[in-house]
């Protein structure tokens, strides 16, 4: 076999590993605009707080603890234990619960009705407003995450295609596992939505707010769970990024990734992120290997804006999402 | 009434307050304690300012002036840079110390028509070394062609003398910063043979899959790092992943402090990068430091970033400014001095090894002297390797020099045109 092709076929086996990866941020904005028709800027910051809480916990840092020094004269910074991480994962996710509480208490209820550009401009606010909360809760410097999770190149996928091709291909194990933790994540959704009282009652407030509300739905419950669960999102998507690279206050960036994905797989369709994610992650990866020689490398940012430019000429509501019909 | 009552007691304010700003020396520090780079700007400004501190607490001041300073937060922003300048330049701002090269590069003809010194140190525009067309603007010790040059030497020393057939590759940070070092590596490669390879990295830097892709296929012999940010762990991560030797891996100085290295654990255990000065708290001003300004909680931040890499770097910064301006004093015989004395303070600079140790930081940084030919410093490095079983960096070799000649000459040929370009007739100040 020429070893372009075996080049271009480890570059798309690796586009799908690293799509993975931006659907995981995706999903989270999927989950708000399908719920309550909110494009949520603030989930890349979401994702940043909930791995600055992780670590938090992890290493038993006291929250707040620079502002606490500032004003007491303190030298306080940790408890002196480090939590285990089966126990620092649950108290993260209360922590989003908690979080996704006073977003619909102080912001979300004030503004029922109002419209979506209303809200946009609310989670920009919020964005900010987090962003400074991570920083003064659990300081701006650069922290290790290890939740455990494998990382490094995989020798059994390295072995297996060497053996039948005669090159390894290199496939990093933590992306592989995020490949794993994305399925389980998009399966457990799918039966949550399908098979529970409160899933159904979520589907019912995506499809229509005012048949929900007239059936007895709470609106403020419904968007309780369904920032609980965009939190949650936060939190896997910021394990898989942090774990890549520490956890430090670029991690929020990873939101930009997401917004390609999700004109094309379509704002209201989580199956949408999956697909939209790795059309992107092999895209990007097939484009960079074959036009790098020619226009030189560093393509990775603007190629998937412009594949989305593409898409919304053709498909504005993108792949998977709600057919717009207008009559006139 | 209401409004000549409130301009009589503007006035005032502004007598009573003008004689006590101009009995203080003015440092601003261009700082980023936000965004997505604060990661590294909190450790230089609070090196930065604790240095001043000190001077101020230790000393009283310089020459017995008072140090007055002030921060302005660019958050790395180029634009936010370009407002904090106009903010402070009516302030008597005697340095400016940009720590951005976008930023820098915004500065310098403003700086210029405006007679504000502006000290870039280990970035900004590398032609700014030629005094005679930049006259406000210094880099010394070192800029990025000497750095790229002092990696170049350091692989001959470490082939014997030859890296003929060898590949390196330079991964960059496709911004102006990480372009920079790519002249003079390219003319290097002429003159060494070996062939060199450009690999981009997108701001900020997150997704380096493809760019691993392609070393892991194209092989180079040693890879190149110009990295900032979230780039340089990422980066070290991937390496670690592709199974790259780590101790080919070299970064500039940009891409070798502890936050680069400690987010990816044992995977970073011998990688390389340049150090264009000390670090640790093994030198005698920390005893100074301890007693003025640690334990007397005038530190700044949150005082536990003190000893690391990119502290010791604002600090190495705040002690050349420092210097800079105790050599204005005495060149004029003034000890409130303007920024015009200071540009005379920073372009007449020496640095000797016993001026370094009597400040308690022997062996910190190089030797250098500052001319009007030469903004520059000596342009020497070293190279350092992280120990990620102690968790510290080790300097593995004395100040390597970089190819100085080549560096000039193409320094010249950039300034030049530099001048050409702004109808400037290059000439020394002083």
């Amino acid at each position: 076999m020429p070893d372009t092709l075996l080049f271009a076929m480890e570059a798309t086996l690796n586009g799908l590993t690293a799509g993975v990866m931006y659907a995981l941020v995706a999903l989270g904005f999927v989950l708000i605009f399908k719920a309550s028709g909110i494009f949520n800027f603030a989930q890349g910051v979401l994702a940043l707080f909930a791995a600055l809480t992780l670590v938090g916990f992890q290493s038993g840092q006291i929250p707040f603890s620079h502002l606490i020094n500032a004003i007491f004269g303190t030298r306080l910074h940790h408890f002196g234990w480090n939590m285990p991480t089966v126990l620092a994962i649950p108290a993260t996710v209360l922590v989003m619960i908690l979080l996704a509480i006073l977003i619909e208490r102080y912001i979300l209820k004030h503004l029922v009705n109002q419209e979506p550009i209303i809200l946009f401009m609310a989670t920009i606010g919020l964005a900010y407003f987090l962003e400074g909360l991570g920083d003064v809760m659990w300081g701006a410097e650069v922290k290790a995450l290890d939740v455990g999770l494998p990382k490094g190149m995989s020798s059994a996928v390295d072995e297996a295609t060497f053996a039948w091709f005669g090159y390894g291909f290199y496939i990093d194990r933590l992306e592989l596992w995020a490949a794993g933790i994305a399925a389980i994540l998009v399966a457990s959704l799918t039966i949550f939505s399908q098979y529970t009282k409160q899933g159904r009652a979520l589907r019912a407030v995506a499809d229509d707010h005012q048949a929900a509300l007239s059936v007895g739905i709470s609106l403020r419950f419904i968007w309780v769970l369904t920032w609980s669960i965009a939190g949650i999102v936060a939190l896997v998507a910021g394990i898989m990024w942090g774990s890549k690279s520490g956890v430090q206050f670029s991690l929020s960036l990873i939101a930009l990734k997401a917004l390609p994905v999700l004109i094309l797989g379509g704002f209201t369709s989580i199956p949408g992120a999956i697909v939209g994610g790795l059309i992107i992650g092999v895209g990007e990866k097939l484009f960079d290997f074959f036009m790098q020689p020619i226009i030189g490398g560093a393509t990775e940012n603007w190629f998937a804006y412009m594949l989305a430019l593409v898409f919304l000429l053709f498909r504005p509501q993108g792949l998977f999402g709600e057919r717009i019909i207008e009559r006139v | 009434m209401k409004m000549t009552r409130l301009a009589a007691t503007l006035a005032a304010t502004m007598i009573a307050a003008g004689p006590a700003l101009a009995d203080t020396l003015h440092f601003p520090s261009l700082s980023y304690r936000t965004g997505p780079f604060a990661a590294g700007g909190i450790p230089f400004a609070d090196g930065y300012s604790d240095y001043l501190t000190l001077i101020n607490e230790r000393d009283g001041g310089i020459g017995g002036v008072p140090i007055r300073q002030t921060e302005c937060e660019t958050a790395y922003n180029t634009e936010r840079g370009v407002e904090c300048y106009q903010s402070i330049r009516g302030d008597n701002p005697l340095v400016l110390q940009p720590l951005s090269t976008g930023i820098t590069y915004q500065l310098i003809p403003r700086t210029m028509e405006d007679g504000i010194p502006m000290h870039t140190m280990g970035y900004g525009r590398t032609s700014a070394v030629n005094g005679e067309v930049f006259n406000w603007t210094f880099n010394y010790p070192a800029n990025y062609w000497d750095g790229a040059s002092v990696i170049i030497n350091y692989l001959l020393s470490e082939n014997d003398g030859s890296l003929e057939g060898k590949k390196i590759a330079l991964l960059y940070h496709n911004s102006a910063y990480g372009r920079e070092p790519i002249p003079t590596l390219t003319n290097l490669a002429e003159r060494h043979g070996y062939e060199l390879l450009t690999i981009g990295v997108d701001s900020p830097g997150q997704e380096q899959g493809s760019q691993w892709l392609q070393i892991r296929r194209e092989r180079p012999d040693y890879v190149v790092m110009w990295g900032w940010g979230v780039m340089n762990p990422t980066a070290i991560q991937e390496a670690a992943n592709i199974r790259f030797p780590m101790e080919n891996f070299i970064g500039v100085w940009w891409s070798g402090s502890q936050q680069d290295v400690l987010p990816v654990g044992q995977g970073a255990h011998g990688y390389k990068a340049l150090a264009m000065h000390g670090t640790g708290t093994d030198y005698p001003i920390y005893a100074d430091m301890q007693q003025y300004v640690i334990d007397t909680g005038k530190y700044a931040g949150t005082g536990d970033e003190v000893g690391t890499v990119l502290y010791s770097r604002g600090m190495y910064a705040a002690m050349l400014a420092v210097e800079a301006a105790k050599k204005a004093q005495e060149i004029h015989g003034v000890a409130a001095i303007t920024p015009a004395m200071m540009r005379d303070g920073m372009a007449n600079l020496e640095i000797t090894e016993e001026l370094m140790a009597e400040l308690g930081l022997p062996n910190f940084g190089p030797a250098f002297s500052v001319s009007c030919n030469n903004h520059g410093g000596s342009g020497q490095a070293m190279i350092q390797q992280w120990d990620a079983n102690a968790r510290e960096w080790n300097l593995i070799t004395d100040w390597i020099d970089p190819d100085r000649e080549m560096i000039m000459e193409m320094a010249m040929e950039d300034s030049l045109a530099f001048a050409a370009e702004n109808n400037m007739t290059p000439s020394c100040m002083n």
